[in-house]
C-alpha cells in the first residue's frame, strides 16, 4: 500500500502542465533522433542531456524520461518502415515488422507495437513500483554460467528459424558466429579478426550487421532485378487494428513483457536475448506459424514488449542498488549526478519525490509516445507509397547517414557497404537472414558468459550446471531436444511432421 | 522519411550548440575554433571531463566556439591514431587519461602516447580495493594470504578490460605481492555497474574499482574496501592506503589533455594558458566538487614525465601478461 501511495505522490509532482510540456518535448525529439540507425537510446539521452540542464531535477528527469522511450520507439519506427533498426533492441521487430509493412499491414504493425510497448512499460513500470527489492535480489543471485544456459537455450531456440534448408540456415549462423568474433577479446585483451584495423576493435555493432544484410543488402537486391521485375507500388491497407489483430496482439504482449522484465533486471540482460525468446516462442505457440517469415503480426508484437519491458527492468538495479547495467543506465547515473544527487542503495530513502516523480514520469512519458504515436501510424505507413527506386534511394541514404553520424568515421560506411554486398549475396544463394543476426547477438555472450563462468569455477566444468536455475534451464534444453524424438518413437505410424502442440 | 531525418540533425545540431555555443563576444585575445576530441562515446567520464572543460573555457570567456565531438573506438586508441595525424594541428586537444595510456599498449596501436603533445593532467581518482560485506577477509593482508595460497580460485574482477585502470591496478597490486600476473584470474565487467553486481551476488572474490563509483554502496555497507590505492586515505572511506596495508604501490586513475605532434610553440603555449587559466577560474573548482573529481593538475614537462613513467608501468605489466 505504501508503494501505491508513494506512486500516487510522484504523479502529482510529474502531472503539471509545465512538466508535460517537458515530457512532451522529451518524447517529440526522442524519437527524432532515435530513428537514426546506430543511434541508439542511450546515444539519445547522452547527445540530448545538455537540453535537460536548466531544468529542476523533476522537469528533467521528466523530460529525460521522454526522450528515453521517445528513442526506444523511433528506433522500432524505422525498423518497420524501412527494415533500418535504430537500435539493438528493435532488430528482431524488423524481422517480421518490415515484412508486414510490406504486405500493406505497415499501420499495423506500427499500431501493434505502439500499443505493445505501453502495455508492457505500464506493466513493468508498475512492477518496477512494487516489487523493485525483492526481484533485484533474485537478479543479481543470476550468475554468469545461468547467462550460459539461457543463451544454451536461444541457440537450440535458432533451429527454428534456420528455414527450409538447415544447411543453409546452419551457414548463415556460421557466418553470423564469424561477424560477432571481430574485435578485442575481453577476457584477454587479444585482438580477433580486425586485420589490424583500430575501427574493428570494438567489434561490428549489432545494429549495423542488421542495417547491413537487411536493408542495404535489400535495397542492393531490388536493384539487381528492378529491370526484370514491374515496378508495383506496396500496398497500403487498412489503417486500424482487426479485432483479430488485437486478439493475435494480446498473448504474445503479455508474454513479451514476463521474458522481458527479468531480463532487465539481470546485470548486463540486456534485450536482445528476449526479444529473440520472444520472437521464437511466439513462432512456437502460433496456430498460422507459417505466417512467420511473411509478416506475423505475433513476431511484433512479442518482442516490441519484451524490448520495452526490458528497458523498465534495467531501470530496477539502478534504483534499487544505484548500479548502472546498462549504458543507458550510466548516463542516466551522469544525469543524476548534475544535480548532486548520488544514486546507490540509499537513493529512494534520501530521494524519494525523485525516484516516485521518475517512475511516474516513465508512465507519463509512456501514455504521451502512445496518444502521440497512434494516430501518425497511417501516416507513416503511407510513405512506403514512394516508388520503389526512391524508396530504396532514400532507405540507401538513410542507413548510411545513420552508419557515419555514430563516429563521423568512413571506415564505418565501408564496413556497412561490406556487409550490404554480403546480405545480397546471401540472397542471390537463398540463405536465410535471422540466423546470421543471431548469431551475431549470441556468439560474443555465449563466449563472454563462458569463459566468465569458466574463469570464476577456476576451470572445472561443473561450474557451469552448479546452480538450481541453470539445472532447470539445462533440463529444458534436453527436453526440447528429445520431446520431438520421443514423439517419433511413440507414434511410430506416421504423423509425425504435424506441427500441432 | 526527409522531413524526419532533417528534424534529428537539426535536434543533434541544437544539442551540440547548447553546450559548444553561445560564446560571447567580447572576449579579447581568447582561443577561437579549438576542437576537443573525446576517444570514447558521450555520456562516460572522459566526455564528461572534456564537455564540463569546454563549458567553463566558454563560460569564462577564455575561449570561443569550443567544440566538443566523439571518435570513440578500441579503448581510445581510434582516437589517439587521428590525433597522431593531426600533426602541427593547434586547434584541437584530445581528453584522454590512463586508460588511452594502457590501451594503446594492450592493442598494440601505432600511434603511441609519446609522439604527441602533452598539455596537462587535470583530476585523479584512486581505486578502491573491494569485497561483499559477508566475505571472510577483513584486511588486505587476509586477502593477499588467500590470494597468493591459491591465485586460480580467487576470482578478482574490474570494470575495465586488460590495459584498463581496473586491470592494470588489479595487476600492479598482485605483482608487488608476489603473485605471477599471468596466474591471476581476473574477470571482465563491462563497467563498474555490472562489477558491483558480481560482487552483490558473490560471484567473485573481490574487485578492483574507481572510488567514485562505489561510493553509496559503501555507505550502504553493502561491500566492505580493504584498501584505497591512492597515496593518501580518502575522506568518508574507512580503509587504509595499500602502502599502510604493507605493499609498496601507488596507484590513481587520472584524466588529462594531449595536443597533436609538431605544434607550433605559439600554439602550445597559448594552450597551456588556456588550459591553465581553466584551472584557475570558480566554474572548475565548483565542478570539480559537483562531480567529486580530486584536482590533479599537472602541465608542461611535469605532465610529460609524468606520463612517461605511467606508460613504461602500464608497458611492463602488459609484457608481463604477454599483451605488451
Amino acid at each position: 500500500m505504501g508503494a501505491l501511495s508513494d506512486l500516487l505522490g510522484g504523479f502529482t509532482t510529474a502531472l503539471t502542465p509545465i512538466n508535460l510540456l517537458y515530457a512532451l518535448i522529451g518524447v517529440i525529439v526522442g524519437t527524432a533522433v532515435g530513428v537514426l540507425p546506430g543511434i541508439g537510446p542511450a546515444m539519445t539521452v547522452a547527445l540530448l542531456l545538455p537540453l535537460t540542464y536548466g531544468l529542476d531535477p523533476t522537469g528533467a528527469f521528466i523530460m529525460f524520461a521522454g526522450i528515453y522511450y521517445g528513442g526506444m520507439y523511433g528506433g522500432s519506427t524505422t525498423s518497420i518502415l524501412l527494415n533500418t533498426p535504430g537500435e539493438s533492441a528493435s532488430v528482431i521487430t524488423a524481422i517480421e515488422g518490415n515484412r508486414m509493412a510490406r504486405s500493406g499491414r505497415a499501420a499495423q504493425a506500427l499500431a501493434t507495437a505502439a500499443i505493445g510497448s505501453f502495455v508492457a512499460g505500464a506493466i513493468a513500470t508498475a512492477l518496477l513500483a512494487l516489487a523493485a527489492p525483492k526481484i533485484v535480489d533474485v537478479a543479481l543471485s543470476i550468475g554468469s554460467q545461468d547467462h550460459f544456459a539461457i543463451i544454451v537455450l536461444a541457440f537450440v531456440a535458432t533451429t527454428t528459424v534456420l528455414g527450409a534448408s538447415r544447411i543453409r540456415g546452419l551457414a548463415s549462423l556460421g557466418l553470423g558466429l564469424t561477424v560477432g568474433l571481430v574485435g578485442i577479446d575481453h577476457t584477454t585483451g587479444e585482438q580477433r579478426l580486425t586485420f589490424g584495423i583500430p575501427q574493428l576493435a570494438d567489434g561490428i555493432d549489432v545494429v549495423v550487421v542488421a542495417v547491413g544484410l537487411f536493408a542495404v543488402g535489400e535495397a542492393l537486391w531490388v536493384a539487381s532485378h528492378l529491370r526484370r521485375s514491374p515496378l508495383e507500388m506496396i500496398p497500403v491497407g487498412q489503417p486500424w487494428m482487426s479485432r483479430e489483430d488485437w486478439r493475435r496482439s494480446v498473448g504474445p504482449w503479455l508474454r513479451g513483457t514476463a521474458l522481458g522484465f527479468p531480463f532487465g533486471a539481470i546485470p548486463a540482460g540486456g534485450a536482445e536475448i528476449p526479444t529473440f525468446l520472444s520472437y521464437v516462442t511466439e513462432k512456437k505457440l502460433s496456430r498460422k506459424p507459417e505466417e512467420f517469415g511473411h509478416g506475423a503480426i505475433e513476431g511484433v508484437a512479442g518482442p516490441e514488449a519484451a524490448n520495452n519491458a526490458s528497458a523498465a527492468g534495467t531501470l530496477m538495479p539502478m534504483l534499487a542498488l544505484g548500479l548502472p547495467t546498462t549504458a543507458t543506465a550510466a548516463v542516466m547515473l551522469a544525469a543524476f549526478q548534475q544535480y548532486g544527487i548520488q544514486p546507490g542503495p540509499l537513493l529512494l530513502k534520501r530521494e524519494p519525490d525523485l525516484v516516485w516523480g521518475l517512475i511516474a514520469s516513465l508512465f507519463i512519458g509512456n501514455a504521451l509516445l502512445l496518444a502521440l504515436n497512434l494516430p501518425l501510424a497511417p501516416a507513416w505507413a503511407k510513405l512506403l507509397r514512394l516508388p520503389r527506386p526512391y524508396l530504396y534511394a532514400g532507405i540507401l541514404a538513410f542507413a548510411s547517414l545513420g552508419a557515419y553520424s555514430v563516429n563521423g568515421s568512413t571506415i564505418d560506411l565501408l564496413i556497412l557497404f561490406a556487409l550490404g554486398c554480403l546480405g545480397l549475396m546471401m540472397r542471390r544463394y537463398g540463405l536465410p537472414m535471422v540466423p546470421a543476426i543471431i548469431g551475431v547477438i549470441l556468439g560474443p555472450r555465449a563466449d563472454q558468459e563462458l569463459r566468465r563462468a569458466l574463469q570464476i569455477s577456476d576451470g572445472d566444468l561443473s561450474g557451469l550446471v552448479n546452480t538450481p536455475f541453470s539445472m532447470t534451464v539445462y533440463g529444458l534444453v534436453l527436453l526440447l531436444i528429445i520431446w520431438p524424438l520421443l514423439r517419433r518413437v511413440l507414434r511410430p505410424t506416421g504423423g509425425s511432421n504435424e506441427s500441432d502442440p | 522519411m526527409n522531413r524526419r531525418y532533417r528534424a534529428g540533425l537539426a535536434v543533434a545540431l541544437a544539442a551540440m550548440l547548447t553546450v559548444a555555443g553561445c560564446g560571447d563576444a567580447s572576449g579579447g585575445k581568447s582561443v577561437t575554433n579549438l576542437r576537443v576530441m573525446v576517444p570514447t562515446g558521450p555520456g562516460g567520464g572522459y566526455d564528461m571531463t572534456a564537455r564540463t572543460a569546454a563549458k567553463v573555457m566558454e563560460e569564462a570567456k577564455l575561449a570561443r566556439n569550443v567544440e566538443v565531438f566523439n571518435l570513440a573506438g578500441a579503448g581510445g586508441t581510434v582516437g589517439l591514431a587521428r590525433l597522431v595525424n593531426e600533426k602541427g594541428n593547434g586547434k584541437l586537444i584530445m581528453q584522454m587519461g590512463l586508460g588511452v595510456v594502457g590501451a594503446s599498449y594492450a592493442n598494440k596501436s601505432k600511434a603511441k602516447v609519446s609522439e604527441t603533445t602533452p598539455l596537462a593532467r587535470l583530476i585523479e581518482e584512486p581505486n578502491v580495493v573491494v569485497v561483499p560485506d559477508k566475505s571472510p577477509y577483513h584486511s588486505l593482508q587476509d586477502l593477499l594470504n588467500a590470494w597468493k595460497a591459491d591465485p586460480g580460485k580467487m576470482p578478482g574482477g574490474g570494470g575495465s578490460s586488460p590495459g584498463g585502470p581496473d586491470h592494470l591496478a588489479t595487476m600492479l597490486l598482485a605483482k608487488a605481492a608476489g603473485i605471477e600476473p599471468k596466474q591471476v584470474n581476473y574477470v571482465t565487467y563491462a563497467g563498474g555497474g555490472e562489477l558491483l553486481g558480481a560482487l552483490l551476488g558473490k560471484k567473485i572474490a573481490f574487485g578492483v574499482t574507481g572510488a567514485g563509483e562505489t561510493t553509496d554502496q559503501i555507505e550502504a555497507g553493502t561491500v566492505r574496501v580493504l584498501a584505497v590505492t591512492g597515496g593518501t586515505r580518502i575522506k568518508g572511506i574507512d580503509a587504509p592506503t595499500l602502502k599502510e596495508s604493507g605493499v609498496n604501490v601507488v596507484f590513481t586513475n587520472w584524466r588529462g589533455m594531449l595536443a597533436p605532434p609538431e605544434i607550433s610553440e605559439s600554439d602550445r603555449k597559448a594552450l597551456l594558458k588556456l588550459i591553465t587559466d581553466m584551472h584557475g577560474t570558480k566554474q572548475w573548482q565548483d565542478a570539480l566538487a559537483k562531480n567529486g573529481w580530486t584536482d590533479a593538475f599537472l602541465t608542461d614537462e611535469k605532465y610529460a614525465a609524468f606520463l612517461k613513467s605511467e606508460t613504461e608501468r602500464a608497458a611492463a605489466v602488459l609484457h608481463d601478461l604477454g599483451l605488451g
